[in-house]
């Protein structure tokens, strides 16, 4: 048999390819390309919502009063880091 | 029932598709000119600027950007037609098949003309011929009449759910578009209650947001096209049904071929299009001779009519199949190798010929017609083909 | 004016999708969805953002999406568009919906112009977006027509005959409003609030509207992700990406940047111009920036105060 066995057969997924699912990618966990992961130090960070505006992933979560990273995603590119003008974030190597 | 004659009104092809298409109630058309088509959107321009349709007409840089604009509309459930020929038709191969792909049901107007090089605007097959794979359903219309009829027919086809595959009406370049006939035409109410408001099976609509056109890898690809398949297969009883429908409706006899004197005929010739006519009517007068011949007519190429020919020729010692095309390093061409690959594995004896005639719109006459139907006979006689495959009207 | 804390939460473009860490592309994307106003449709070229944000059965998207194919994005818009009109018209359909195309410099600049052009003479309503990582990054990194002048791509390699693309970029909003549009304007997502403030305002047009946005590429431009907003943000100070708006017509320059950066800046942070910094080559370096300096000029004059 070829590859994909366990995938659904082409009677059983819509037509023409399309999605029916908005937003299914949540489905599929980047986190783990990360080598290193920004840690964020809520004592520093002043909410600007900087590193929220400029995250290629939306891995940066809203909260009350400063910001949280959603590791489910988070591909550890660093430009939060950078960007922090609070100097809030850093970069710690991941251990696997 | 008895059906009210429609009005007869003197159009060329190209009207008479135009005004099938105004009848149709039609949300879009996005198109660009290439002869013979031009007449088709002139014509609806007409009718766009005197109002006597609601249809947005997107006057396209190209004919790529023609099909490219009509699978976006498609996409958001307006009903749309566009027209082409040509190299209007090969610049929009890739759209083609995108269009299958995604199960757009364009209904679209091809004026059947050769393609360059060298360049010539006359007619000859070779430009659908060269695009027969898209997956498209592929009808060809003999005269202005089937052209206004099937291109009512084609927007029911192709918004079948069982189908959702666009279709293209043929007509010959020049020879059909551009002459004139009596065409019979419907009233607006009857196309109307034939063929209602279409009802998309999926749309882009911000209330429910879905996503077309995802890159489907190695894993997915082959599951969508063998869908393609599927509808392609279950093509032929929606289309017996539109036509079984639109027959009673019109009186006509539309079906997925058309077979002429075919009854007890010993040969026949099978070709596509207007050449069907002068058959038709060469084969008259060998019959007022006491000779056995016939004419099959496929009105519906793709998805190809398998079992309605075999049925045809079940009786037949002699066929000649004519194609209209050239399909350069095969052995026979286009129509011809499909058929005589349903006779293979059926076992068929019957004896085929081939004949490619008519490039850039070379005539073919009822004299020509006539050699072949004698070759055919000549090969019942004997029992042995001659020539297997021949030029019809070449010049050596 | 923009406050990011009025920025909605929702995210209509979705993590999960496959863009490189720390891609320009994906930092546009979700800005530009932070703009919407109603609904919308997204019509996307090929290309990076395509292609990882919709890997079947996987889609980032939260709004409705079509691909269709590669140098058509915005006639498929056309169509769209079209349709959306001849439904309401024919009380089909209840709302106006906004139509955005995203497509890259592939897209757009070479292949993609026919297709642009046409929707914007035609005048239809819909917002053209072109995220322009100056290469076709997608297909790993071959010049495109908005490739900058001495930039190393596959197909302009930086050789020891040739360094890099021997051309300069083209002037593609000066083509869009030589269209006679209402809107059109360049932008760095580095300026998320001038960004954020102009897709509104392409979106309030009546008719078409183009926005030119720089996209920084790590993997193509060849520096570390961290750096991708700090080089966007380069781009702009040393007037490399100057950000103006035309708005019928009339040039407004938006960022002044009075004391640019030396272009060195912009380029020795990218490994796609570190041959340039050879001795043979060095006189390229002058030549971009005398380009950088007559076409600040040029755009300041056509805003109507030439800056030096």
């Amino acid at each position: 048999m070829s590859e994909s066995e366990n995938k659904l057969g082409w009677r059983s997924i819509p037509i023409a390819g399309i999605l029916l699912e908005p937003g299914s990618s949540l489905k599929y966990k980047t986190g783990d390309w990360r080598a290193f992961r920004p840690v964020i130090d809520v004592e520093k960070c002043v909410n600007c919502l900087l590193c929220w505006i400029y995250c290629p992933d939306g891995a940066i979560i809203r909260l009350e009063n400063h910001v949280a990273v959603n590791y489910d995603y988070c591909k550890g590119c660093g430009i939060c880091k950078t960007e922090c003008p609070a100097g809030a974030i850093k970069m710690v190597e991941e251990e696997r | 029932m008895k059906q009210v004659m429609g009005k007869i009104i003197g159009l060329t092809g190209d009207e008479a598709i135009a005004y099938a298409v105004k009848q149709c109630n039609v949300d879009v058309v996005a198109a660009y000119p290439i002869t013979p088509q031009t007449i088709i959107v002139e014509a609806f321009s007409e009718y766009v600027h005197n109002g006597e349709v609601d249809t947005e007409f997107i006057c396209v840089e190209s004919e790529h950007s023609a099909m490219s604009a009509c699978i976006g509309a498609s996409l958001t459930g307006a009903r749309v037609f566009t027209a082409t020929a040509s190299q209007g038709l090969a610049l929009m191969h890739e759209m083609l098949y995108i269009a299958s792909g995604l199960r757009c049901p364009i209904v679209m107007g091809v004026v059947n003309r050769a393609l360059s090089a060298p360049i010539n605007i006359h007619g000859d097959h070779s430009d659908m011929m060269g695009s027969r794979d898209c997956g498209w359903i592929q009808i060809y219309a003999e005269n202005a009449q089937e052209a206004y009829d099937w291109v009512i027919q084609a927007f029911k086809i192709a918004e079948d759910h069982d189908v959702l595959l666009p279709v293209t009406v043929c007509i010959d370049a020049f020879i059909l578009s551009h002459s004139m006939e009596g065409v019979e035409v419907r009233e607006d109410e009857e196309v109307s209650k034939f063929l209602p408001v279409r009802k998309p099976s999926f749309k882009l609509d911000p209330d429910k947001p879905i996503t077309v056109g995802a890159l489907c890898l190695t894993d997915y690809y082959f599951e969508v096209k063998r869908q393609q398949v599927d509808a392609m297969e279950r093509a032929p009883s929606v289309i017996k049904r539109v036509t079984k429908e639109y027959n009673a409706l019109a009186d006509r006899s539309y079906g997925l071929i058309e077979t002429y004197n075919m009854e007890d005929a010993d040969v026949a010739i099978m070709c596509l299009g207007s050449t069907a006519g002068t058959a038709k009517a060469v084969a008259r007068k060998l019959r007022d001779e006491g000779k056995k011949v016939g004419v099959i007519k496929p009105w519906v190429y793709r998805p190809f009519p398998t079992e309605d020919v075999l049925e045809a020729v079940k009786d037949l010692k002699v066929l000649a199949v004519l194609d209209r095309a050239c399909s350069f390093g095969a052995p026979y061409g286009a129509l011809c190798s499909d058929v005589l690959s349903i006779l293979y594995t059926e076992g068929s004896d019957l004896l085929v010929f081939n004949g490619v005639y008519g490039l850039g719109g070379r005539d073919i006459t009822p004299f020509d017609v006539e050699a072949v139907f004698n070759e055919a006979l000549e090969a019942a006689e004997t029992g042995v083909v001659k020539e297997r495959f021949k030029f019809i009207g070449v010049r050596e | 004016m923009v406050r990011l804390k009025d920025l909605p939460v929702e995210e209509l473009f979705t993590s999960g999708h496959r863009l490189c860490a720390g891609c320009g592309a994906g930092i546009i994307a979700r800005m530009t969805m932070k703009a919407l106003r109603g609904p919308t449709v997204i019509v996307n070229a090929t290309g990076c953002l395509e292609v990882a944000s919709t890997i079947y059965p996987f889609t980032s998207w939260r709004v409705p999406w079509a691909h269709v194919a590669f140098e058509n994005a915005a006639a498929v818009a056309s169509g769209i568009e079209a349709a959306y009109k001849a439904l309401r018209r024919k009380g089909l359909w209840d709302k106006h919906v906004d139509i955005i195309a995203f497509a890259g410099d592939g897209g757009t600049f070479d292949i993609g112009i026919q297709a642009l052009s046409g929707a914007l003479e035609r005048g239809h309503d819909f917002v053209y977006i072109c995220y322009d990582n100056e290469a076709y990054m997608n297909t790993g990194i071959q010049r495109s027509g908005a490739t900058p002048h001495g930039a190393a791509t596959t197909t302009s390699p930086a050789g020891t005959k040739i360094p890099g693309k021997p051309e300069f970029k083209k002037d593609f909003i000066g083509i869009c409003a030589a269209h006679g549009i209402e809107y059109c304007a360049t932008a760095s997502p580095a300026y998320w609030n001038d960004y954020i403030t102009k897709v509104r305002k392409a979106l309030e047009v009546e008719g078409p509207a183009v926005i030119h946005v720089f996209s920084p590429c790590p993997l193509g431009q060849r520096f570390d992700p961290s750096q991708s907003i700090k080089v966007a943000r380069l781009a702009v100070q040393t007037r490399y990406w100057p950000v103006y708006e035309v708005e019928n017509g009339k040039y407004k320059l938006n960022i002044k940047v009075m004391k640019p950066k030396p272009i060195i800046e912009f380029l020795k942070i990218q490994r796609r111009f570190r041959h340039l910094f050879q001795p043979q080559f060095k006189h390229e370096l002058d030549t971009i920036q005398r380009w950088v300096d007559e076409n600040w000029k040029r755009i300041t004059r056509l805003c109507g105060e030439e800056i030096p």
